[in-house]
């Protein structure tokens, strides 16, 4: 059984977007949601927080999202933490490097609530 | 028509009909064929024309670039062209955000209704959503361009810098740009819907590495 009163971090440079996967995870009942504007917050954040997950955009500056989840994966109290990579960036070389980098789950934008509640139970199934 | 005589055969002949007058003529054109004979062959004098043919159309062409105003493309064609396009991301933006915002009161008030029509009002604001993350998608396409649109007018640029155009690049454009992040050579943004893998492409891809 999910959780769903744990905190979700989103991350995005694009606060229209922020807006949209808040009110997806909405409409998916996951109501406690903090955003963070780059990757420099988020791992501010995320180094004081308590996150059950991370959903990131990869093309972000000056710390992309591959970066954040770098920084994620490399600190012993937070490289356990699901990350979900939500991007434009589809290539076959994006995909491995982020899978490489220890990322979750990879949603290629643009997408549905459908496809973003299946990545985050499939995540938070497998925690 | 020209005499197609050797010109020594034919000082020959001059000096044959006018001994006395020639000599100076004929001392002054031998001299004039040896150096022309001894330094340019047939081929050289051949080369040498095609090269001072290419020279007037390099001549040509520099003044035809001239012509075109190439100043214009950074002055003017390049910065309208980047502040329209920035202009439609702007007013997307803001629709989208209008359009959010209207979501969220529908949102909002499906604790008015019944289950029935709040579901249909819920799946409904969910589609709106979805069709709204359109604005990033179009908002990557758009940096796209505009960095197509730098590249050209630094083509440009170096084209006309080559054939010795003035060339002033606009001031509001630097080279040096953002810090570089070190994966930069992943940030290609959306592709084509032509190419791009779609969400089962990379769902295949991930559960390769299973």
């Amino acid at each position: 059984m999910i959780d769903k009163s744990m905190q979700v971090l989103i991350v995005d440079d694009y606060k229209t977007m922020l807006r949209i996967i808040r009110n997806l995870l909405k409409q998916i009942e996951f109501h406690n949601v903090e955003e963070a504007s780059d990757g420099s917050e988020a791992i501010a954040k995320l180094r004081t927080g308590n996150f059950g997950l991370v959903i990131s955009d990869w093309n972000m500056m000056p710390m992309t999202g591959l970066q954040l989840l770098q920084e994620v994966r490399a600190d012993s109290r937070l490289k356990t933490t699901p990350f979900i990579m939500i991007t434009a960036e589809s290539k076959t070389e994006n995909v491995i490097a982020a899978k490489q980098a220890g990322v979750s789950n990879y949603i290629v934008k643009p997408f549905n609530a459908e496809t973003l509640r299946e990545k985050i139970e499939k995540v938070l199934g497998h925690v | 028509m020209s005499d197609p005589r050797p010109l020594a055969e034919r000082l020959a002949a001059v000096h044959a009909r006018h001994p006395g007058a020639t000599d100076a003529i004929t001392e002054a054109l031998r001299e004039v064929m040896e150096t022309v004979v001894g330094k340019v062959s047939a081929t050289e004098a051949a080369l040498l024309g095609e090269v001072e043919a290419l020279g007037r159309t390099i001549a040509a062409a520099k003044a035809e670039i001239s012509a075109l105003h190439v100043d214009d493309i950074t002055a003017s064609h390049i910065p309208f062209a980047t502040d329209e396009l920035d202009a439609i991301v702007a007013h997307t933006a803001s629709a989208t955000e209008a359009i959010l915002e209207a979501c969220e009161s529908l949102d909002g008030a499906t604790g008015q209704v019944g289950p029935e029509p709040a579901a249909t009002l819920l799946n409904a604001t969910t589609r709106i959503y979805e069709a709204c993350s359109f604005q990033d998608i179009t908002g990557q396409r758009i940096t796209k361009v505009v960095g197509a649109l730098k590249e050209i007018e630094s083509k440009v640029a170096a084209i006309t810098v080559r054939f010795g155009c003035q060339w002033h690049l606009h001031p509001d454009w630097h080279t040096d740009g953002p810090p570089v992040p070190a994966d930069e050579t992943l940030l290609n943004g959306p592709q084509h819907p032509t190419v791009a893998m779609g969400q089962s492409d990379i769902d295949k891809l991930l559960a390769s590495f299973d």
